[in-house]
């Protein structure tokens, strides 16, 4: 078990055509970003849905929703994405089913149950966040809307969400960063995100070391720019005197 | 769908919930334990104490605890071997632990250090006054208190963590899911044993929830 | 006992104490006086270390709290401190709060801790709640438990922090009480408070601070006798005190 030191591995050919290994990673970065940014718009646009259905005064619309969020979130995310992955194709009529499995390229495939699957998990977090936004505004708001004449859409549109989601930005922040590392899971249906690229990396080249180091330094400037491009969002948006919840 | 095929394959799949409930009890334990470590050195006074603990946490809250499974699967027998000098065999399940206390540590550390804070500052200066020394007012004093204080948020993250255990799937280990997998492929039905695993899982996380926010309820009153 | 010597102290660019100088002997009764934010409390806290200090030193015993090499929790385990908010420990009963220290830092038995916890909470009067916990006594009560539980460390010196402010007015004169025991049976005491009738009753001297310094420190027969001779910020202290 001698180990052989070697941080220009990445540069080194992957004996594939013209591939370097750095070329794994960057791909691996390329589905890793597609998925997460395409499973959050999904998460982001069902998670506000739920997050208002919780909040409205219809005892069925908040109970399916809080049925929703139980569901996804007490189940563990890995068994959720065999779920979508290994089972749901099989439920679907016939012609879905054979074009799921035979048309599509296997990474297309993996790609759909993946980005669903993170999708639909995120949106029960973010419903819960939405659902704390709102509930943390004044009750004075929605009744002064009422009192304006706006109708139940018009207040959660026009009052209560613009100012719910200004005072979520940091939890939204933390799901955001989140989905990201769940993106990984990927991995496990043969998608070949950033921590496959690194496991395939580590087993050609022995170097496996450099190769987590790599991958851990991409994951963490990832986490350091979305952060910061998230501090951004926050300060572009803030209103003067808006009071948000975690800040002072 | 047919499902009696679970009921011969219960056995087994305890076998593998075992091993789920193991890694997750140790998992705590030792991630509880050098969370706090970290808590105590973020809020010490010794800036290189308190950046070292910040650096740790912040590492291991920017990557997926599947990359920190799979890295400390083919790391830690190199990291053994360099250590002690021989060839230490060790299996999935000592790097898995090993992982899972790490990683989470960071995750209980915010906790923990959270909870210290929330104890009003006269606590310790209480303490001090009667003339105990560090290790003494946080042991007998602070840490009590705050265990106390944050004991849902702890069990909360356990929770997450229970679920997180499925990731051992990655590097093989036989937990509950992949005992259940298994089986269900040997036999031919993987869709029944999926759906039985998800719906354990549920039972499990959301009672264990429920428990939680009532014991919330109790000790905010 | 005590002896302050120029001690100044700054939180930042913000200078908290200036220059504070005095002494406290064997068996007198010092009383802190002066408006919110004048450093007082900031001063008690320095004398046990519990609040470090920039320039200066303070002796306590013959034992220098400047000093790096001084033991501070021993120090600290010889001088009794009772607080504003009372800080008993909430998830120890009353019993445990009294013995903890003296068995932990003194290394006494739990008997002897025990005993001489409860003899103590007997002479504030509390012995029937030896077995209930800080939240289900009131604050008066509470703050006895405080004080006893600081006796039992058998302080040299006894350091109070604004030890009524925290209570419900009818709660005052119970806690009051026991110090006025406590002074008269001899307990050298430096106490921060604003209770003028305390200070008269037992206090020998009289410190008031301003902006972080000592503007006076007189016996207190000059103190409150002698009104015309005092400075102007101290007049209009004890005219606002005194009015009620």
């Amino acid at each position: 078990m001698d180990y052989n030191w070697d941080w220009g591995v990445f540069f080194k050919s992957t004996g594939i055509g013209q591939e370097i290994y750095l070329d794994w990673f960057v791909s691996g970065l390329g589905w890793t970003i597609a998925v997460a940014l395409i499973g959050w718009l999904i998460a982001l646009f069902l998670g506000s849905v739920l997050g208002v259905l919780r909040t409205v005064p219809n005892r069925w619309l908040s109970g399916l929703a809080t049925a929703y969020v139980e569901l996804f979130r007490n189940v563990p995310l890995l068994v959720q994405l065999f779920i979508w992955y290994f089972l749901i194709p099989d439920l679907l009529p016939e012609p879905i089913e054979m074009w799921f499995k035979q048309d599509l390229n296997p990474a297309t495939s993996a790609y759909l149950s993946v980005v669903v699957c993170l999708g639909l998990f995120t949106a029960a977090r973010v419903c819960e966040q939405v659902r704390t936004g709102i509930q943390a505004l004044p009750k004075g708001q929605a009744a002064a809307a009422y009192a304006l004449g706006f109708k139940l859409p018009q207040i959660y549109s026009q009052i209560l969400l613009p100012q719910a989601f200004r005072i979520i930005i940091p939890p939204l922040t933390s799901e955001f960063l989140n989905i990201f590392k769940n993106s990984s899971v990927a991995s496990l249906i043969g998608l070949m995100e950033l921590l496959a690229q690194t496991k395939q990396t580590a087993e050609f080249t022995a170097n496996l070391f450099e190769a987590f180091t790599l991958a851990t330094i991409i994951y963490f400037t990832l986490n350091m720019s979305l952060m910061l491009l998230m501090r951004w969002v926050e300060k572009k948006v803030a209103v003067p005197g808006l009071i948000s919840v975690g800040g002072k | 769908m047919d499902f009696s095929a679970i009921i011969p394959a219960l056995p087994g799949m305890w076998e593998g919930m075992a091993m789920t409930l193991k890694l997750l009890v140790l998992g705590v334990v030792g991630g509880v334990a050098l969370g706090t470590v970290l808590a105590l050195m973020r809020l010490s006074h010794n800036p290189l104490l308190s950046r070292v603990a910040g650096a740790y946490v912040n590492y291991f809250r920017s990557i997926p605890l599947l990359l920190v499974i799979t890295w400390f699967y083919f790391a830690v027998p190199f990291v053994l071997r360099w250590l002690t000098g021989e060839d230490m065999p060790i299996g999935a399940f000592t790097s898995c632990l090993v992982a899972f206390m790490m990683f989470e540590a960071a995750y209980f550390c915010e906790i923990v250090r959270a909870g210290i804070q929330s104890i009003p500052k006269g606590q310790m200066g209480a303490a001090y006054a009667l003339g105990m020394n560090y290790g003494q007012v946080m042991r007998l004093i602070i840490l009590p208190q705050a265990f106390r204080k944050m004991t849902p948020l702890l069990l909360q993250q356990s929770i997450i963590l229970f679920q997180d255990t499925s990731l051992v799937y990655a590097v093989g280990l036989m937990d509950f899911l992949n005992a259940a997998r298994s089986r269900g492929d040997i036999i031919g039905q993987p869709h029944e044993f999926l759906i039985f695993a998800g719906l354990v899982y549920f039972t499990i996380s959301f009672s264990a929830s429920l428990l939680v926010k009532r014991l919330q309820k109790r000790l905010t009153v | 006992m005590i002896s302050i010597k120029n001690v100044s102290k700054w939180y930042g660019e913000f200078q908290v104490l200036t220059d504070c100088t005095t002494e406290v002997t064997k068996g007198e009764v010092v009383v802190v006086c002066g408006p919110s934010g004048s450093g007082k409390s900031t001063l008690i806290k320095c004398v046990n270390a519990l609040e470090p200090f920039q320039k200066g030193d303070i002796v306590v015993d013959g034992t220098s709290i400047a000093d790096p090499k001084t033991d501070l929790p021993k120090l600290r385990s010889r001088v009794g401190m009772v607080f504003q908010h009372f800080e008993l420990f909430p998830h120890l009963s009353i019993t445990e709060n009294l013995t903890i220290a003296q068995m932990k830092v003194l290394g006494r038995s739990k008997e002897e801790a025990t005993d001489k916890g409860l003899k103590l909470l007997d002479r504030v009067g509390l012995k029937a709640h030896a077995h209930k916990y800080p939240g289900q006594l009131s604050g008066g009560q509470q703050q006895r438990v405080a004080i006893a539980r600081a006796l039992a460390m058998d302080p040299i010196v006894m350091l109070f922090d604004e030890p009524t402010s925290a209570l419900d007015p009818e709660m005052v004169n119970e806690v009051l009480d026991v110090m006025v025991q406590l002074a008269q049976e001899g307990m050298t005491m430096m106490c921060v408070t604003h209770e003028m009738g305390f200070a008269r009753k037992v206090a020998n001297r009289v410190i008031f601070m301003d902006r972080g310094q000592i503007v006076e420190d007189c016996h207190k027969e000059e103190f409150f006798g002698n009104v015309d001779a005092r400075s102007d910020r101290a007049k209009q202290f004890l005219a606002k005190i005194l009015q009620h």
